[in-house]
This record gives C-alpha cells, structure tokens and sequence, in this order.
C-alpha cells in the first residue's frame, strides 16, 4: 500500500481556492485591513492623551511653609488635583488601591528642617501607574517643579538653596506597573496583539465555514490529505498578517516617531514564524470547533490570557509565577520581546533566535494537534 | 477490469448514530460497467451507505471492497478514483464555475486542465456563464454542475446521490442517456433515486428501508420476486370506490393514476375474493395490470415498516 505524500497540485489547489475567497469576502478583507487602523488610532489617541487636574492626595507630616508652597505649586502645574489631605499611610494606600487618587504627594517629618540644612530632603510621589499614559506627563513636569517650586520662600540666607540641583528630591514610585511602559512599547506590542487576534479568528473560521456550508463533504471525498489542506488555508492569510505588519509599522513610524533602530527585514523574516503560530492555532481551533460560534470562543479564551499575561499589559516580572509560566507558553509573549529589541534596541539575529525558538516550537506542537484533530470522515 | 468482476462487494456494513442504527447489515455486490439503482424511502439510509462505500463515513461493522480496495483501511486510493456527487449542494458557491472545476481539477493533479475543464464547460452548455458564481445557479444548474465536477477526473466509479433532484425532464434524460454511455465505456455507477423511471433505466436496484437491504436484483426480478398483484379499474366514481376498497381484507394498495386506479394486495387469492363483489357491478371495468415498481416498493415500506418500527 502506497503511502499517500504531500501533493504540491492539491496544496496549490487549496491556495488559489482559499485566495480567492477571501477576495469575494469583501467585509472581512476589509475588517483585516481595518483593524489594525481603528486599534492604532485609538490607542494612539489614548497615548498622546496629556491628562490634567488630576486627583491627588497629600500625606504631610511636615506643616512648614514650604510644604504648603510645594502642594500650591503642583496645583499651579494644572497637573495635580489635591482632593485630600490624608492623616496616615493606610489611608492614602486605600485611595490609590481604589483608584479615587492617582498620587499620593509624601511629605516626611522634619521636612522644612533638612531643606533649610540643605541636606535635600525627598518628597516621595506613589503614582497608579497601571495606565503610564495617564501619568508620565504628570511626573515629568513634577520634576521640573521641584527645582522652581519653592524659589518665592528661598530667599535672604537661604537663597542660595534656589535651582540646580533642587533643594529638594522628588522620588517616584510608580506602583501596580513598574517598567512604565511607553507608547514605543505599546506599537510594537499591539503589532502583537492585532496579529494574534485577527489571525487567530480568520483560520479558526476556516474548517468551521467549510463545515457548516457543506463544502466539507466534497472537500473530504476528494484526495487531500490534512497537511494539505492546513497549508493551504495558512498560507493565503499570511499575506494579510503582512499587509497588517506594515500598517502598523507606518503608523508606529509616522504617527508615534517609534525609532527603528534595528533591521526592518529581520522583523519581517522573524513575524512570519509568529503569524504561522497564529494561523495554526484558528486550524487548530476550528478542526475541534463544532461550528463557527464556537470557533469564535475559543479564539477570545486564547486570546485574553495572551493579552494579559504576555506582557502587553502588565510588566511580566510583575506577574506572580504560575502567572509568568503560562505567559511563557504563549507567542505573543516571545514576540513582544523580539520585536520590542529589534525595534527599539537594534537587537540583530542571534539576540532574537532565542526568542524566535519558542515560537517555532509553539508551532510545531500546535500543527501536531491539529493533524491529529483532523477529522479525515463526516463521523 | 472487465465485465463481471465487482467493483463494489461490501458485507454487513453496519453504521449507527447516537445509538441509532441507520445502516443495518448492509451487503452489496455491484458488476463493473453495471448501473445499479439504490432506492428507499427519506431516512433509509441510502446517504449513509454511499459514503460508507467512498471512506466519507468509518462503518462500525462489515467490510469490503470498493475498486479493490479496501473500505476501511484504503479509502485514499478509493477517493482518488471514485467521482461521489453529494445529495446536497457541496461545491463552493462564492467560487464561480470555473473556479470549482479548476479546483477540482488541481486536487486530483490533472493534466492539460484548461481544455479538460473548457470541454466539460462545453458538454454541460455552461462555457458561457463560466465566470457566473455557483451559488448564483438555479438549483437545478447546480445538480449539474456537480455532477460535472464529479466526472471530471474520469473516474472509474460514479457514487451519485440523488443526482437529478429537482431537474426538468430533457435534463434528466439527457442525464441518463450520458449515464449509460459511461457504463458502455466500462465505468461503474451506483445512482440513488427516488424516480421510479430512472430505477427503471438500471441494470440493477436495490431497495432499503430502515437501514435494511430488502430486495434486489434486476427490474423484472424485483417486480416477480415480490408476489404483488395488482388490479386495474376504470369507468364510475373512481374516489369512492377508493374508499370501499381501502377497507377491504387483501387489498394492500389502492393508487390511483388519473382515470385508473391500481388497486394491489401480496396475496393473490384473499384480493381476488375481496374484490369479486365488486368486479360484479357494471360501472367499472376491471383488469389485471402488471404492478409497477412503485407498487412493489411501497408494499415493502409498509411492510418494513410494521417488522421493524
Ligand atoms: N451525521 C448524522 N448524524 C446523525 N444521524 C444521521 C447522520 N446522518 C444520517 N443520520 C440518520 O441516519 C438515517 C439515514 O440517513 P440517510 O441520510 O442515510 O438517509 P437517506 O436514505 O439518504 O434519505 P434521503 O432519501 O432523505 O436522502 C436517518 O435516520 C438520519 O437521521
Ligand atoms: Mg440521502
């Protein structure tokens, strides 16, 4: 008995199918190319926010002029809203948990006492920095209020405390999100999570259409082996995953000035492993899938863990453990880092191959599954 | 292969869905170059033994052959020679003509395939419309667009599931005039139908219901085999005669057929006495027809129905 081989003529036949339907389904080929726009331009709109007046809580245990001229100058800054001044720590820990403050201004004891001793004393600013965008202005301009802020009370003997260095030291401690992440961050990133979300939801509808619309039968009674057909359903929609790349990487360039330091032709070379994830993560989906709305299920339960634990969205150090251990699992989570140190850290080959190696073996153990889900009968 | 030799030699082929058994036991011998009907009643079962025999469907039970090859275990060597034309329309409607037939053509790796799929464009009269979708077809157009694309690798068995539902009659002949040129070149057929004049134009049938074989052979031996009787009446209020008639003992079937009314029972002495008073009165006049096949099939259903429902 012969063994029946991949067939270059029924992959072939696969592809040009698939291409031109995707060609006739106007609404989706159009929804692929919008939404990489409509994403960018709304987190972009988000990024380039500079929100003001926002609510801040004042913890003093300082009652000296210059504490109450520091807390009047970050009102002026428009910047800082003082909506309360708090008694104790526990209480100022309660608002930001709560999110009913964005800051927390710290003023230590013995505060004007060490100014005026010149020993620089630190006003400590705790900022909920889960959304960087809405406080990195903020704490930019508190930086540069430090040195100004107190020069109207720095006079006579103490004038020479006035400007650089500052009389005093603001440190911040950006709690709930540490690394700050910044819009260059965020364009790489989402190039991440716009691929993994489209991709994922045009092959997982793949098997599912064919299923529901009866072409199942006729494709199953013909030769095709189940490689092939996976194949050939990938192959025309990494096309789209690049056209979606190079939205995204014009807009990342004209809209946000994301520097490219690295090689752009590395980064396509290495997204193409990662779009092939993808893709084969929806086959794979949607040869277990009974029908599309299913499909779509299980797109949103592999997505959401990719969105959260990957680093997009919360530091991965950040993460507990078992948090981390999933997030290792996933693509996106190696891509943001392979694309984030091509882009932004000029990252060359042998920096991203260890990054690009999950990917691939993600991969591999996902078209396995799939092969083996496969449902060569109607049964 | 020469004539004589079975292309299909299937035994017990056994399916069951959810614990309900849709095909029962089925055996099957077909002879090369045979057109060989298979018919039954909605449910009995037809589909699913069609693609039992094409590797579509795994049997529970049976075993066999299909080309030489076997069912079970070989079903990519028996798809890449069998042309299975579905009962539903399976091709793809956002694909035009062409399209369909190209991709059908590159799936089983045909040589020179523009002219191949030009010269079946020219055969079924649609090189005109080729770039039209298929989903944009009547639904007859569609039946015959299938049945082109499922002809077109030149396969050496045709599995066709009810393939001239819903197409008007010059079709439909022009359909089985072409059926029979293929069998003359050799090729096998195997045609589910639910037309008794198209069972009539096989060389073989079968007939199943309730997922059971319950008769076959050819026309003539089908017709005998079954021990109908069947009675012709003309002339009076036909209607109401139906009406007396259905009630009586031995009379099993009472149809009528415009002016006539083939009044059938299986035995033929208890129908003879029933109807001998009316045979008396003078308004009708009586005569014995031969039974048609759809007299004898459903006679069948009826009694398949009361042994295994
Ligand atoms: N995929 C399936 N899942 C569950 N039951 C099925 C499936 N396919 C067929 N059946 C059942 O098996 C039985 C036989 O169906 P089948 O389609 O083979 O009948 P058929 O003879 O082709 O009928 P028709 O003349 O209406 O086409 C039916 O009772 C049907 O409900
Ligand atoms: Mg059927």
């Amino acid at each position: 008995m012969s063994f029946p081989r991949f067939a270059w003529h029924r992959f072939w036949a696969m592809v040009v199918k698939e291409f031109i339907q995707m060609r006739r389904d106007r609404m989706t080929f159009a929804m692929m190319v919008a939404i990489p726009i409509i994403q960018l331009v709304l987190f972009g709109y988000a990024i380039n926010s500079d929100p003001k007046h926002l609510p801040t809580a004042v913890l003093s245990a300082d009652n000296s002029v210059f504490a109450r001229s520091f807390v009047r100058a970050l009102e002026n800054s428009e910047y800082f809203h003082v909506v309360k001044q708090v008694a104790n720590e526990h209480e100022a820990e309660e608002l930001l948990a709560e999110g009913d403050v964005q800051f927390v201004v710290n003023i230590p004891q013995n505060f004007a006492r060490d100014l005026m001793r010149g020993d620089n004393p630190a006003v400590l600013l705790q900022a909920d920095a889960t959304d960087p965008s809405a406080t990195g202005n903020a704490i930019a301009a508190l930086n540069a209020l430090a040195v100004t802020a107190l020069n109207r009370d720095l006079q006579g003997a103490l004038a020479a405390l006035q400007g650089k260095p500052a009389p005093f030291e603001v440190r911040i401690h950006r709690a709930y999100n540490p690394e700050g992440l910044t819009q260059y961050n965020i364009v790489p990133g989402l190039m991440g999570v716009i691929l993994t979300m489209t991709m994922i939801m045009m092959t997982g509808l793949a098997m599912t259409r064919e299923r529901e619309r009866g072409t199942m039968e006729n494709l199953l009674a013909t030769p095709v082996r189940p490689f092939e057909v996976m194949a050939g359903k990938i192959v025309p929609y990494i096309l789209v995953g690049y056209i979606q790349v190079t939205l995204i990487l014009i807009a990342a360039w004209a809209l946000f000035g994301v520097p490219m330091v690295g090689s752009v032709v590395l980064l396509y070379w290495v997204v193409l492993v990662f779009i092939a994830a993808n893709l084969a993560v929806g086959i794979t989906f949607s040869t277990v899938a009974r029908n599309q709305m299913q499909a779509m299920q299980m797109t949103f339960f592999f997505f959401l863990p990719s969105m959260l634990l990957s680093g997009f969205m919360f530091p991965f150090r950040g993460m507990p453990e078992w948090a981390q251990a999933i997030g290792s699992a996933l693509p996106l989570t190696h891509f943001l880092r392979m694309v984030r140190g091509i882009l932004l850290k000029g990252n060359g080959v042998m920096e991203t191959l260890p990054h690009l190696l999950p990917i691939g073996l993600f991969l591999l153990a996902v078209v396995a599954v799939g092969l083996k889900r496969y449902r060569k009968t109607l049964d | 292969m020469t004539d004589g030799d079975l292309v299909i030699d299937v035994k017990g082929l056994t399916k069951s869905f959810g614990g309900k058994v849709a095909v029962d036991g089925l055996d099957m011998q077909v002879k090369g170059g045979e057109i060989y009907g298979f018919l039954g009643p909605n449910g009995s079962g037809k589909t699913t033994s069609i693609r039992m025999l094409c590797g579509l469907l795994t049997p529970d039970e049976g075993s066999g052959t299909c080309l030489g090859f076997d069912v079970v275990r070989q079903t990519a060597e028996i798809k890449r020679q069998v042309g299975y034309m579905t009962q539903g329309f399976s091709l793809y409607a956002d694909l035009s003509i062409r399209e369909n037939l190209d991709f059908i053509a590159r799936m089983y790796g045909m040589d020179r395939r523009p002219e191949r799929v030009d010269e079946s464009l020219e055969r079924l009269g649609l090189s005109k419309r080729q770039k039209q979708l298929a989903g944009e077809l009547s639904g007859g157009w569609k039946q015959r667009l299938a049945l082109a694309a499922c002809m077109l690798h030149r396969p050496r068995l045709l599995l066709l599931d009810e393939p001239t539902a819903g197409v008007d009659p010059k079709a439909r002949r022009d359909f089985w005039d072409e059926i029979h040129r293929l069998a003359a070149e050799g090729i096998t057929v195997l045609v589910s139908t639910h037309y008794m004049d198209e069972a009539e134009r096989c060389h073989s049938l079968a007939y199943i219901a309730y997922g059971k074989l319950l008769t076959r052979g050819t026309v003539k031996e089908v017709v005998e085999g079954s021990g109908i009787v069947t009675w012709a009446v003309e002339g009076g209020d036909l209607y109401a005669l139906a009406a007396r008639l259905r009630s009586l003992p031995g009379v099993e079937q009472v149809v009528p057929f415009g002016n006539v009314l083939h009044v059938s029972g299986s035995d033929a002495a208890r129908l003879e006495a029933a109807l001998a008073p009316f045979r008396a009165e003078p308004a009708y006049r009586w005569t014995t027809a031969n039974p048609g096949l759809e007299d004898v099939f459903i006679q069948m259903m009826d009694r398949a129905k009361d042994s295994y429902s």
